[in-house]
């Protein structure tokens, strides 16, 4: 009897050694005359625990990790191919408290299954929606994705049915669907366990949305940083296309869908939806001016619906099981679930998709555990490097659109990044506008002399020169950036900055009176003439 | 294509190669990206000299296509080292001693960022993130991938890539 062995295929898996794991377990296998397939699948996001070796059959999968190379003879030594007890077994994969107590609807096959099997793929639900969409019409389609209230998962959280039935009603021909996968925010990785453990939903939710608009070209702009996605989507486009899920006459649909990957070039700014459009007609990744909106006057020119990865590949299940299945969790005008990324120094890091408006506190310590260097909680930056910090005390903050921007935060694309106490937040509020200087595409003036003159004063109020009168520089540049920037590059970079002011004045060696002109939703009070003074240098 | 080998820059470059690359991927609505990215692949990087026939293939002007490579920091204009290793400075690696590891790690190679050093070996990139932020610091080392890496991981993996070229 062959004993099936899983091993990821995940990047981080494998930056943790699983390509040496397997093949350790090959070659013990080999040495022991034991038949053992081993599956090369995704991963679960339970990154503590990756290398995570999984054996048995799909529905009481027993794990075992984080496994080394170097514990592979004692695993076998063990009898781990029937399940058995040792120092690394996790118990049933399934039922551990981490994994089962999430919400897994875009993730619902990740790790699962093998990611490159297109068998597998439609044994476990796949391609239900796609068959389901076919039969609802472009129309009702729509509609669907409206009324299920999902919004852009991104960074923007625009309603992707809006955009979609804008596209729709557009008259111009051709029309575009592309994928956002210019995954650029730190703290965040869903969008490449997607592309690496479940390709297949990726390429499913895009050509149901080229079904809806009536595209016939999709590209996938995806970050070169990602050459295991790349390699994925890759075969799992060609597999796609050479089962008739791709191409021409779709599903006997009537219906065509081409795709193709695109790569960036290490262009943060990219990820902005214009200077990713500029980028794949071949030029430089200059934002540009809206209106037009793309779904209207897009890639060359033409209609062009425009989502991230995760947004595409929660379309498939809505469709399959309807809107008000999605609908039913999360709160206020934040429906459905979101795939959070707990990074940085946790303890317990990974991909954790919960209802829109888990707990901050949940996240971080019961699912992350507190620090991973075990010291206190200091800050915790949501939304990536353009959102704000927030302290231990604020954690009982709600994960959802609304909740966070009441904070003055954005939750952007779910990154959650956490520092323990021997953080400096001067220097990660400097860091930020220094990021924002290296990544402006340089159109805008806020964006492009503003970061690099904020860095400069931060520089100075941390070096104690003219502390206050660089402080009252600060403001105004904040000011001038959010309001006056095209993007929001340089429209969100302030807000690490007035965060880590406001909650840690004393890394910058500052009273919280001194910062007292910063809201509680970090806005900004009497700016004063912001502009002028502030960019004209020292 | 084996982004080592080119990176190990064995292949030299003609005009014929850089002909033969665009021809094949000149008919893509906005090719200039996907060529760009195929010389940077197949050279290491990508040629001055080369630069005229790319824009004459495209029907660009050679400022139209200096601008796009100036702006994209994947894109070379000078023969990388041996060995191109990239270290995350995002915040998530920030958070988890990144600073500490860079700082190690150009001391060690005795090079900045964006420096090769003087016998070609190495060279030395920043990347903002590798999407590796469960497992931070991240750096990538050739083609290679590494997480939680510490000062003295990365002492390990450079002796077992590159014992011959071990920095003086």
């Amino acid at each position: 009897m062959t004993a099936v062995v899983y091993v990821p295929r995940d990047s981080s898996a494998v930056s943790l050694g699983a390509d040496a794991v397997a093949g350790a377990i090959r070659s013990e296998a080999a040495s022991r005359k034991l038949d053992v397939t081993i599956v090369r699948n995704g991963s679960r996001g339970m990154f503590s625990h990756e290398p995570m070796v999984e054996v048995g059959a799909i529905a009481g999968r027993i794990a075992y990790g984080p496994v080394a190379a170097g514990d592979v003879a004692s695993l076998f030594d063990s009898n781990f191919l029937a399940g058995r007890e040792h120092r690394l077994r996790l118990g049933v994969a399934g039922e551990i408290p981490w994994l089962k107590s999430q919400t897994r609807l875009t993730f619902a096959r990740a790790g699962l299954t093998d990611p490159l099997s297109l068998d597998d793929f439609v044994a476990h639900g796949g391609y239900r929606g796609l068959r389901r969409a076919i039969e609802l019409g472009a129309d009702t389609v729509v509609a669907e994705v409206t009324n299920s209230g999902l919004r852009g998962r991104g960074g923007a959280g625009f309603p992707t049915g809006i955009k979609w039935k804008t596209a729709l009603d557009a008259p111009a021909a051709p029309k575009y669907v592309v994928c956002n996968a210019d995954e650029g925010d730190s703290g965040t990785f869903s969008d490449r366990m997607i592309m690496e453990g479940d390709p297949f939903v990726l390429i499913e939710g895009m050509t149901i949305a080229a079904l809806a608009v009536g595209a016939t070209q999709g590209y996938i702009y995806l970050r070169s940083e990602y050459p295991h996605a790349r390699r994925a989507l890759s075969e799992a486009i060609a597999t796609a296309w050479s089962s008739g899920y791709l191409g021409a006459n779709i599903l006997g649909s009537g219906k065509s869908f081409e795709l193709e990957i695109r790569l960036g070039a290490g262009a943060y700014v990219c990820g902005e939806e214009t200077a990713m459009l500029e980028s794949i007609e071949g030029r430089r990744g200059m934002v540009r001016f809206k209106p037009p909106v793309p779904a209207l006057e897009g890639l060359f020119g033409k209609p062009t619906v425009i989502n991230n990865v995760v947004s595409f590949a929660t379309v498939p299940i809505i469709i399959e099981r309807g809107a008000e299945s999605f609908r039913h969790y999360g709160v206020g005008s934040s429906r459905g679930t979101m795939p959070f990324q707990l990074a940085g120094n946790a303890k317990r890091p990974g991909l954790i998709e919960a209802p829109m408006g888990v707990r901050l506190r949940e996240i971080v310590n019961d699912y992350g555990g507190g620090t991973a260097s075990g010291i206190k909680v200091r800050a915790v930056q949501v939304g990536g490097p353009l959102g704000a910090y927030f302290t231990e005390s604020m954690l009982d903050v709600a994960l959802d659109f609304e909740s966070i921007a009441a904070r003055g935060g954005v939750l952007g694309h779910g990154g959650i990044v956490v520092f323990d106490e021997t953080v400096d937040m001067a220097r990660m509020a400097r860091y930020a506008m220094e990021f924002c200087a290296i990544e402006s595409c340089g159109k805008c003036t806020p964006c492009r002399i503003g970061s690099i003159r904020g860095a400069e004063v931060i520089d100075d109020i941390i070096n104690r020169r003219r502390p206050r009168e660089n402080l009252e520089v600060l403001r105004d540049l904040c000011d001038t950036m959010k309001f006056g920037s095209l993007c929001a590059l340089g429209g969100l970079a302030p807000l690490p900055v007035l965060s880590a002011l406001k909650y840690f004045p004393g890394d910058f060696g500052l009273t919280p009176r001194d910062v007292d002109f910063i809201g509680a939703d970090l806005t900004i009070s009497a700016p004063g003439a912001a502009s002028t003074h502030a960019i004209a240098g020292r | 294509m084996d982004a080592r080998n080119s990176a190990n820059g064995g292949a030299g470059w003609d005009a014929r190669m850089i002909d033969e690359i665009v021809a094949g991927l000149a008919g893509k609505p906005g090719a200039l990206m996907p060529v760009l990215h195929a010389v940077n692949e197949r050279v290491g990087f990508i040629p001055p000299e080369a630069v005229p026939a790319i824009a004459r293939a495209l029907n660009l002007s050679r400022a139209e296509v200096h601008g796009v490579i100036s702006f994209y920091r994947d894109f070379r204009i000078e023969r990388p080292g041996r060995e191109i290793i990239r270290v995350c400075r995002a915040e998530a690696c920030q958070a988890m001693g990144a600073v500490a590891l860079a700082a190690h790690i150009q001391a060690r190679l005795g090079i900045d960022f964006g420096q090769t050093s003087a016998n070609g070996d190495f060279t030395l990139e920043p990347v903002y993130c590798l999407g590796n932020c469960a497992c931070s610091p991240a750096i990538v080392v050739g083609v290679d991938l590494h997480g939680r890496v510490t000062p003295r991981h990365f002492d390990e993996i450079l002796s077992a890539i590159a014992p011959a070229r071990q920095p003086r």
